[in-house]
């Protein structure tokens, strides 16, 4: 079996902030009433009319030192095909200890008392669709594949655009990338 | 042995599952079984395409049903607006079809008008009702006095039926409350329409300038898409607004111009093109009229004579102005699509025809492109009879020569006795909250009052059903059947809307209800068809359509045709000249500037603050606010105010404050939202919010609504559409 590295690529150039990934994350992965697993940081610097402004739709980072997989006491946070972090609702009793350990603020508990966040719609990437909210963006701001190929839309954009990860002092190596 | 503290995890963990094998004290929790991959199981059993209705872009939908149950919307590849892809209030369209909210049966209303008092009754009454109404009023008073208002693409049916009984009175608040002064400006220039969806070939533009348009806030599906695709391609945007937009925040000039002042620095723009010989001599010769007394009226709109008044400085004017014309003609000045302004906004509109034209944008890659259109023949129906009086929607002896569409707000001040040629004495509004939708609040609810009666048709309550005496339930748009949709585009195309899941409640299909009071009316003729959907099922036969594919795939046609002149094409203009009238002899012979003319606008007093309002891409106008899915994004607009005015006045984020206009009108209190993305003369706000109707049991009470501060307008005397941006606002602690 070949080895397959997922992740994603966030254009911030071309993100809008329309948030039409968050919903179709919440529809496709009926996430409850009050919570998302993607989220819109809408960034603006400057002085009033020197001004400069970043979108980034985040969301887990998928990382290849997953500091929660490290933390977590039952297993439940695993690492799954293609580096993509799971939590097993059935093995998750709730502790948080890996909610405290995430340098993103990626994690929720759910009204059922497990912890739960974004899969990269891993049952959509097994029948060879992409995550709902890189399927449904307007802008194509968002793109995934695997690094490992060297070939794949992600390594190509890594390879030719300047990015930048978030919290890379972490050491956790994120798996979400913002072209600048 | 190097280890990673990966690989270290996974032995472990492999070692532990085969003790636990071993000793035979596999359980759920502590086995060995690779832990699943879970999956929600959202795809549907069934997936039906459709077409979008959570705003006027019309968008192609894939619905997902599971067990009845419509599960989510996705983007439809096949349909040319959609791409595949969703904007979020189309992905948000269940929370619309599953509001608790809905309206959902017939009801007449039992209390005083406005009281929102009502008796639930069965179709048959409320029809009845309805009918008896019609025929009286008809005796009574002509049926020119029957009004319909109407918004969106479910209104078809109701056009014919009041067309059948007799009236003419017919109006959109979109036309002169929003895109009207645009569309007239472009036909009176080009001789064609900007059409709706535009004909902007946003994808293959090179420089891209935005005035007075916050594309992305505007969350245009297609358009947008576009704009991302040019912003890839190395596209270059220029943007005039008052406010950093996000279309600001891409792009390379950003001039917060001072309201009302836009003609001033169009004209300036046009005055570098042409000073400096950057416009495109080859268009400008072979296909226009006017130029010579173009470049004499814009002799001495120079740079520092617009600085004076736009608060831009005359080098950016300059400078802004070569770059637009160095990406000629992919060089397109978009030309807006809410464009009620000031009242010179026809005038305004002109201005940038003029400059696209200078340009040589029109037919051109990267300009406007020239649709094509698939021919389908429509279901034969009698002609609706002429009705014998015009629609009383100006003022008594106003003339709007090259108005074009009915005025909605001009409707409703005819109903107010004695102010037009005769008075409107019934309303029939469909899908548009007049309360929200129409300028001057107070002059809506005082026309109400002298009607005898007031039907109103939609899928939510809003506060004009509210004050309604019959309301009627629609089915929404994924539970009904509609026309076909017949777009002009670089793919015509034809797509249909077809039932996803049957109606919900006691409502019913818009066609139904038409089709249920044209027989009450005598008016059958008009209906012949069984249903919407035998209907769509004949037009397309008759237009050699394959109906199960076209059902199947939910878009027939869709194929890049030739639209523009690199490809082959060639423009038309359909104006008296046959080429593009930079200098207007029709506006001369009508009385009116020629040339567009920049008059200095009113300014705000010390105290006061110049009103915007806008969109976010999460809602459409106020119509999507008691969507809950939606309002998880975005439940309550904010106040925007610059942030060093809000250091001095010691507002900070989350105060609650009320504006009140300079006639008093007050809105609901709103958190303000101190931010470096605003003018310091100007506060902004998403309009759409502030709902007081209680049946909107999400929505009421959160936010502000502009319209309550849109206490005047400025009538255009072109085409009689209403400037909403002349408000002024003082800001009070709530």
């Amino acid at each position: 079996m070949t080895s397959k590295r997922y992740a994603m690529v966030v254009d911030t150039r071309l993100c809008v902030a329309c948030k039409a990934c968050v919903l179709a994350c919440k529809a496709e992965n009926d996430v409850p009433e009050g919570y998302c697993r993607d989220w819109l940081v809408e960034e603006v610097r400057g002085r009033f009319p020197d001004l400069r402004a970043e979108n980034r739709s985040e969301r887990c980072n998928h990382c290849t030192n997953a500091p929660c997989v490290g933390v977590c006491p039952t297993g439940a946070s695993h690492i799954a095909e293609g580096g993509v972090v799971l939590v097993t609702a059935a093995k998750c009793t709730g502790c948080k200890a890996c909610m405290a350990a995430c340098p993103y603020d990626a994690r929720y508990v759910t009204p059922d008392g497990y912890v739960d966040k974004c899969t990269f719609c891993l049952h959509r990437v097994q029948r060879g669709e992409e995550p709902a909210c890189v399927a449904v963006c307007p802008t194509h701001t968002l793109h995934f594949g695997d690094l490992d190929d060297r070939e794949s839309g992600v390594s190509r954009l890594l390879t030719e655009r300047d990015f930048k990860v978030n919290h890379p002092e972490s050491g956790a190596e994120p798996n979400v990338f913002f072209l600048t | 042995m190097d280890l990673t503290r990966r690989q270290f995890i996974a032995i472990g963990g492999s070692s532990a599952a085969s003790a636990a094998l071993g000793s035979g004290l596999t359980t759920r929790f502590w086995g060995a079984d690779p832990d699943p991959v879970h999956d929600p199981r959202t795809d549907g059993d069934q997936v039906i395409p459709t077409f979008c209705e959570m705003c006027f872009w019309k968008c192609g939908v894939l619905a997902h049903v599971k067990d009845g149950r419509v599960t989510k919307l996705v983007g439809n590849p096949a349909h040319p607006l959609s791409r595949g892809r969703l904007c979020p209030r189309g992905t948000g369209g269940t929370g619309l079809l599953y509001d608790p909210d809905r309206l959902k049966k017939p009801m007449i209303r039992r209390g005083e008008r406005g009281e929102e008092h009502f008796e639930e009754v069965s179709w048959d009454t409320a029809l009845d009702y309805i009918a008896g109404k019609m025929t009286a009023l008809k005796e009574a008073h002509g049926p020119e006095a029957l009004a319909f208002f109407n918004h969106g693409y479910g209104a078809s049916f109701f056009k014919t039926l009041i067309g059948a009984y007799g009236s003419s009175s017919i109006g959109a608040p979109s036309y002169a409350q929003c895109r009207g002064s645009r569309d007239v400006a472009f036909q009176l220039t080009f001789g064609a329409p900007v059409g709706s969806p535009e004909y902007l070939d946003i994808e293959n533009t090179r420089v891209l300038t935005l005035i007075g348009s916050h594309l992305g806030e505007n969350m245009h599906n297609t358009q947008v898409q576009d704009l991302a695709r040019m912003i890839d391609r190395g596209g270059e945007i220029i943007v005039v607004d008052p406010r950093f937009s996000t279309a600001a925040g891409k792009a390379r000039y950003w001039l917060p111009i001072k309201p009302g002042t836009d003609i001033a620095l169009l004209l300036a723009w046009a005055h570098v093109i042409v000073r400096d010989g950057l416009y495109d001599h080859a268009f400008v010769e072979s296909s226009t009229v006017g130029f010579e007394e173009l470049r004499a009226h814009l002799a001495d709109k120079t740079p520092e004579w617009a600085w004076a008044r736009t608060s831009i400085a005359p080098e950016r004017i300059v400078e802004t102005a070569h770059f637009m014309a160095g990406a000629r003609p992919a060089s397109l000045v978009h030309p807006g699509r809410h464009t009620a302004w000031t009242g010179e906004d026809t005038q305004r509109g002109r201005a940038i025809a003029i400059l696209n034209a200078l340009l040589g944008t029109w037919g051109r890659a990267g300009g406007f492109f020239l649709p094509a259109k698939m021919k389908v023949p429509g279901y034969p129906v009698p002609d609706a009879p002429k009705p014998s009086r015009h629609a009383p929607d100006t003022p008594k002896g106003a003339v709007f020569p090259f108005m074009d569409e009915g005025l909605a707000h001009g409707l409703r001040d005819a109903s107010i006795p004695g102010t037009a040629e005769f008075d409107i004495k019934g309303w029939f509004v469909y899908g548009t909250n007049l309360i929200q939708s129409l300028p001057e609040q107070k002059k809506t609810i005082e026309a109400i009052q002298h009607l005898d009666f007031l039907v109103a048709i939609d899928v939510l309550p809003s506060e004009i059903t509210g004050w309604a005496d019959v309301v009627l339930p629609e089915s929404t748009f994924l539970e009904r059947w509609d026309d076909l949709a017949i777009t002009p585009w670089r793919e015509p195309f034809v797509a249909v809307r077809q039932e996803v899941v049957p109606p919900m409640y006691d409502s019913r299909p818009g066609w139904w209800i038409a089709k249920e009071l044209a027989n009450r009316l005598g008016l059958e003729a008009f209906f012949p068809w069984e249903s919407a959907e035998a209907m769509v099922r004949h037009r397309l036969e008759a237009g050699k359509i394959d109906v199960a594919a076209m059902l199947a795939t939910g878009v027939a046609g869709g194929r890049r045709a030739v639209v523009t002149v690199e490809e082959g094409a060639t423009p038309a203009f359909g104006t008296p000249s046959g080429k593009v009238e930079l200098y207007s002899q029709q506006m001369a012979d009508a009385g009116l500037p020629p040339l567009p003319v920049y008059t200095e606008p009113e300014a705000p007093s010390a105290d006061e603050f110049h009103l915007l309002f806008g969109r976010t891409p999460t809602h459409t106008f106020g119509r999507t606010t008691n969507n809950r899915f939606l309002s998880e994004i975005y439940d309550e607009n904010e106040l925007w105010v610059n942030a060093r005015i809000a250091r001095e006045q010691g507002w900070k984020a989350g105060d609650r404050v009320v504006l009140v206009s300079q006639d008093g009108g007050r809105c609901a209190p709103i958190r303000v939202k101190p931010t470096e993305r605003i003018r310091p003369d100007c506060v902004y706000m998403v309009h759409g919010y502030g709902h007081t109707s209680r049946e909107l049991n999400f929505a009421k009470g959160r936010g502000a609504d502009d319209s309550q501060l849109v206490t005047r307008v400025k009538v255009d005397p072109v085409m009689g559409g209403t400037g909403m941006n002349v408000n002024f606002v003082r800001v009070e602690r709530a």
